[in-house]
Formats: C-alpha cells, structure tokens, sequence
C-alpha cells in the first residue's frame, strides 16, 4: 500500500529501539537541581551572533549569572519554527561568517574551562545532514556537547539522527506541543533522554506569552507518562513569567528575549559593544533569581 | 482514479532507492512518505499531528467516489478540463523533426494548471472542516489560483509572497487582492518564495486548528507531494486518452519545465512506466550553471533537507539554503519535489537545464510561430524542445506541457528585451 494506515494516530517507536545510554551532564544537572527542589533556567543564545568572540564571553559568563543548561544555536537560513528574534539573530550569525565547525569550536572553548555544565546545541537538520551526520556526531560529542534540538525531525525520521545520536552518547531532545495529545505522547517520549521540551505556546519561538495554568496542566498531564524532567519555553521573557512557569515545571527555557537584548546592544553597523554581553548577563541574573523562588 | 488505485495495490517499490530498475515507478511514496531517500516528514512536531491527520484524511477522500465526481465536475464547469491537446504545425515545420503536441494547460481558468491541484485541496480542506487557506507563492500563479478557489468557496485565504517578487509580479499581486484574499509580503530571509513557504509555514505553526495549508508543487511534507501529484495526473491522464484517439498511438517524448516540478510530475506520472516514453525535466539555468545564478536544484544543488522533505537543494557547503535566479519567478525555487529527485537518481527522467536568454528566445518564437504567448516557465521547456526535435524523425509524437501562459510576463519580458509598454 502506498499510504500507511495511521489511524491510530501515531507510530510509537518502540522503546527497545533505544540505545543504553550513560548518564550525560544534561541528567547530573536535572537530577542535582532536584535534589535541591528547584527547576533549571536554560538560556539559549544563537553561535555566533553577531559574531564569534561575543558568543564565547556570553558562554564562559553564563553559567555564573545562573544559566543551568545552555542551549547554543546552530544558525540555519531557513528557520521555520522561530519567530522574528531568533530569525534575526540566526541571520547575524551567518552573516559574521558562522559554520557548524565554528560552533563546534565555541563548544570546545567552553567546555576547556566548565566540565559541568551542559550544553545543548539546537537547530534545523540540514547542516547537520550535510556535515554529514555520523562525522557532526563524532565531533560534536568529542567537543563536549551533551545533547541536541533538532525541531525538524520528527519520531517518523528517528532513524536519521535520534537514533544514532543516542548511540554516540548524545541526549536526543524532543518537542511537545499543545497539539501533542495523549494518543502522539508515547511516539515522542518514546527515544527522548536528557530531558522533554514543552512548548508552551501553538506558534513560533518568542511570539506569544504562555497561559500560565494551561501550561502547568499539561506539564502534569505529560509526567504521568514520562518521567523526564520537563522544561517549558517558546513564550518565556520575564522573570515574573519564568517565576510562575518554574512552579510547575523542571526548567524554564528563556531565548528570542536574550537575542533580543543582543540585537538591542549592536551599533548601527550590527556590531557588539561594551554593553552586549552585560545587558545578556543582567537579564539571565534576573531570571535565575525569579527561577530559584527569588 | 483507477491509477491511484493500481499505483497502490503495486506495493512500495517507490522504497528500494538502491535498486537502480524498479518493477513500476509509479508506486511511491513509501508509507512514510519517501521516494528513495528523498520525501519523508520533517516538520515541526506541532504540525506532526495536522499531517498526519491530512494524511488520514487524503486516504479516505481518494477512496471516495463522490469526492472524485464533485472534484470531476468541478475541473469541467469551473476549471475548464479537459485542455486541449494541439498540434503545434507551424513551430514542427519551423523546427524540421518531431511531431510538436502541445498540453493546452494554459487555458485553464486562472491561466496555469495550478488550478488542478487548488480544486483539489480546497475540496479536502472542506471536507476537512477547515475554515481559513494560507498558501505560498512565487510568481503568483498559485497564489491566484488559491484566492481563486478560496472565493468561490467563500473562505478566508492569507497568501505569503515574497517582497522581491512582490515587485516583479504586481498583476497577480492585484488579482488576489481583487479576488479577496489577503496578500502579506514576506522580508525575512531574501524575500523569495522559500522565504513564503517559511512564513506559510510559520503562519501554519500559528494557527493549527483552523488553518489549511494549500501547497503549489509537488515537494513540502508527506502527503503533500504524493498528493499533488494524484491532483495534477489528470494532464498525463488526458494526454494519454487525446494522443490515442488523435495519433492511435502513445507519445514518444515528454517535455515538462520544473520549478518544484508539479505541471511534470502531472504530465510525467500516467507515463513512467511505458518503457519506450523518453523523458525529459526542464530546469532554469539562469545565466548558466557554470555562473552559480541559477535554479537547476538536480542539475546544480545536492541532496538537503528542507520545508519537510529531504530532496536536491541549493546550498552551501556548510547547508545553508541559497537563493536560486531565474527570468521565471515560479521556477525561482531552491529546491524540487522529492519524486523528481528519485526519478533523477534511477534515470527514468533525464534533467536537463535552459538559460535565460534560451527560454526568452522560445517565447519569441512561439509566439510569433503558434499565435500562443507562453509563461517564462514552459518558455523554457519549450526551449529544450527547439533543441530535441530537430534531432528526431518526422513520425516521432512529442508532447509539451503548456502549463501556463505569459501575459503576467510580459512586462518582464518587454524589459528583458529592451521594448516599451505603451
């Protein structure tokens, strides 16, 4: 038959498939904060915007302004899940002349001086398809990348990246949606580790805020099935935001408004100033402490 | 839609990529979606849900009599099928070798046979429950045919077009507007059509449960190419039926320009499988592979993943998309349908490629030999024809898709050639 029969509404990879993973630094870090009972604030900026020694002082500054988990974005030409913030900063980035090595690279120089950290590359799969896969695979685990986002690959096409990231001992983070009902569930949690992405808004990165209540219900909806930590983003811009959305997650994700504050810190030129990388640091300690019950 | 049905019950031989002679070329897609390597489902998992329950539901209505006989009557009375088949005598004299059939598909109502494929949509969107249309488009043929369909059957329709070719296509800016629909210029990126296809998409994202999304080409996310395909066979269908009762006899050779590739997946599909048909897919070569401007994805591109579907792109090394050049807006597309790329890599379909200066060259002269002002894009299919026919015998049937016509291009046109309108 040329079509499947998916009438039941969804194709749940088996959970066999899954390779036995050891622990990464992404479950250390989600296992240690809840120890401490308090969710984590993932900050994502994109590598590279606007250029490469920007990013790497906002990475080296990160994790003491009170970033737990950091999510670094691949810059691709096409980013179709991301609203207007992130399309710009993806565009910064490549126009300052940034490749999947040089990202990389910004992971290597990282992960020389922060071995605790985790860090999580997000992004759209054709750059990674062209590297090609086995060889991003083998570089992006040897430079200390702990896990991976990409939003355009669904469980359908886990054998193209999901499955072999796994093997090569990189946690594979999936997306859950307010359209993802009980029926799609168990095909998403099915081959994800590290931990679950809830997107808090039917949209687009940055465009939307969250409806706080609606939010913490599904979060509790998706733990009955699932036993991952669950971070929540795609709308999160203020600390009082981030404030409410912890109480009922593991994590917060906060982005299009950090890249907001890049792209608000440039000079006419696009280029980034004294105050770029302070004005990303102030607002992440604004966040942390809203995070952690502040 | 006795194909499809004979398509399905073949098996999925559409799968063995690594099988260089497939037992039929007309069995894909895979169940999930992939011709070879290329097609499949990359999408955001927001939209998962919505494409498969499309998939769902595009099973049930091609399974459905009555959707095909409202879908039939619709493409007589409304669209205006079947187009004629012509005999072009005077451009076969002119070229001095085969026999020159044109596929009159540029008299269709909205002048493109981008209406096949909106009839079809905007059916299973009704059926669906769908009750607002978003679509892309580049020249704005599709995006007319949509605002098209989207009045006749009194819906709300956003188009998404890029600024760039906002400028260069005002007619058809001012027929969807005419016709009701809201057309939102698209700056990110470049401003092109895959700049519109990532806002339709975006705009898709944003507004799930109402929303559908009605796809101009053969490429986007499974179901979308196969499903494109089977609305737009009803050209290789009627080709097939006209050419025995005119000739007593089927085609030699069949010549379709390609952007995303759905007027040739249309002609080409009813085809694959009779061995002696020749093939060919026309792409735009711009100012000449060798310059780099151009938008020949098999010709030029590599294997990428993009707007769904894994299929050739132009990109660079480091898989970032580039922007395609082309005389012809609506063959101005990084990319091309995934069923084009597998038929590339099993050679069932030769790809070849056509200038600028070539395609404006065809125009010309068909205009002036058959009395028919072509669009750009069959210009250039036509101008592969001035080259191919020379070389065939006199009794030799060779068909090419007429899939649009030009007066949208005739102020490009008048200023590629230097000329004043009025």
């Amino acid at each position: 038959m040329a079509f499947a029969d998916t009438s039941s509404g969804a194709e749940p990879a088996p959970a066999a498939r899954r390779p036995a993973m050891p622990e990464t630094r992404i479950d250390r870090r989600f296992a240690a904060l809840r120890t401490e009972g308090r969710a984590a604030l993932v900050t994502f900026i994109t590598a590279g915007d606007p250029d490469p020694e920007t990013t790497a002082a906002l990475l080296a500054g990160l994790p003491q302004a009170g970033a737990d988990v950091i999510e670094l974005g691949m810059p691709f030409s096409d980013p179709m899940a991301d609203g207007p913030a992130i399309q710009a900063s993806s565009q910064r980035a490549l126009r300052g002349g940034q490749t999947m090595a040089r990202t990389l690279d910004l992971v290597r120089g990282f992960r020389a001086r922060d071995d605790e950290t985790p860090i999580v590359l997000m992004g759209y799969y054709n750059p990674i398809y062209v590297y090609p896969v086995p060889d991003f695979l083998r570089d992006a685990r040897e430079a200390g990348v702990d896990g991976l986002i990409v939003v355009d690959v669904p469980p359908e096409e886990d054998e193209e990246i999901c499955l072999p990231a796994l093997e090569a001992g990189l946690n594979f983070i999936r997306l859950a949606t307010p359209t993802t009902d009980d029926a799609r569930l168990p095909a998403i949690l099915a081959n994800t580790s590290g931990f679950l992405y809830y997107v808090s808004i039917t949209g687009i990165t940055g465009t939307a805020a969250p409806d706080v209540d609606a939010v913490h219900g599904e979060v509790a909806r998706i733990r009955r099935a699932c036993d991952l930590p669950i971070a929540v983003g795609f709308g999160v811009r203020t600390p009082d935001q981030a404030r409410a959305i912890a109480k009922g997650a593991d994590g917060v994700v906060v982005g299009s408004a950090l890249v907001s504050a890049i792209a608000e810190s440039l000079d006419a030129q696009g280029r980034a100033g004294a105050r770029t990388v302070p004005a990303v640091l102030d607002l992440v300690r604004g966040l942390a402490e809203a995070v952690r019950g502040g | 839609m006795a194909e499809q049905a004979e398509a399905e019950s073949a098996g999925a031989a559409g799968a063995g990529s690594t099988s260089p002679e497939p037992n039929s070329y007309r069995t894909g897609p895979d169940e999930g979606g992939h011709f070879g390597i290329h097609g499949g489902r990359f999408v955001a998992e927001t939209l998962m849900p919505l494409i498969l329950d499309l998939e769902r539901a595009w099973e049930d209505a091609r399974a459905d009599p009555a959707f095909q006989a409202e879908l039939d009557d619709l493409l007589t009375h409304y669209g205006g099928r079947p187009s004629p088949l012509y005999f072009a005598e005077r451009l076969t004299e002119h070229l001095g070798g085969a026999k020159i059939y044109f596929k009159r598909d540029e008299l269709n109502h909205t002048g493109s046979h981008k209406i096949n494929n909106c009839l079809g949509q905007i059916q299973l969107a009704r059926r669906m429950g769908k009750r607002r249309i978003i679509a892309e488009t580049g020249a704005g043929q599709h995006g007319v045919a949509v605002a098209t369909v989207a009045a006749r059957f009194g819906l709300p329709c956003v188009i998404y077009m890029g600024a760039t070719d906002i400028d260069r296509q005002k007619p058809n800016v001012f027929r969807m507007r005419l016709l009701g629909a809201e057309v939102k210029p698209v700056t990110s990126g470049t401003g092109t059509l895959k700049d519109a296809m990532n806002e339709a998409l975006r705009d898709w994202v944003s507004h799930v449960a109402e929303t559908f999304y009605i796809i101009g080409t053969v490429a986007g996310p499974h179901p979308y190419p196969a499903m494109v395909r089977d609305f737009q066979s009803v050209i290789g269908r009627e080709v097939r039926e006209q050419m025995l009762e005119r000739e007593g006899r089927l085609p030699d050779t069949l010549v379709a320009c390609i952007g995303g590739g759905s007027n040739a997946m249309g002609l080409f599909h009813p085809f694959l499988d009779e061995e002696g048909i020749a093939i060919f897919g026309v792409e735009a070569a711009g100012k000449g592979l060798e310059t780099g401007e151009h938008c020949a994805s098999l010709n030029g591109g590599k294997p990428g993943v993009l707007h769904g579907n894994r299929t050739y792109l132009l990109q660079n090394e480091d898989g970032q998309i580039l922007d395609g050049h082309s005389i012809s807006a609506g063959l101005d597309y990084p990319g091309i349908g995934p069923e084009h790329a597998w038929l590339k890599e099993t050679g069932r379909v030769n790809y070849v490629a056509v200038t600028d200066a070539e395609a404006l060259e065809a125009f010309q002269l068909c205009t002036r030999l058959e009395g028919i002002i072509p669009a750009l894009e069959p210009a250039h299919a036509l101008a592969h024809v001035m080259k191919l026919a020379p070389t065939l015998p006199r009794d030799h049937l060779l068909v090419m898709n007429m899939c649009g016509r030009g007066d949208k291009d005739v102020f490009a046109v008048a200023g590629h050639l230097g000329m004043e309108i009025g």
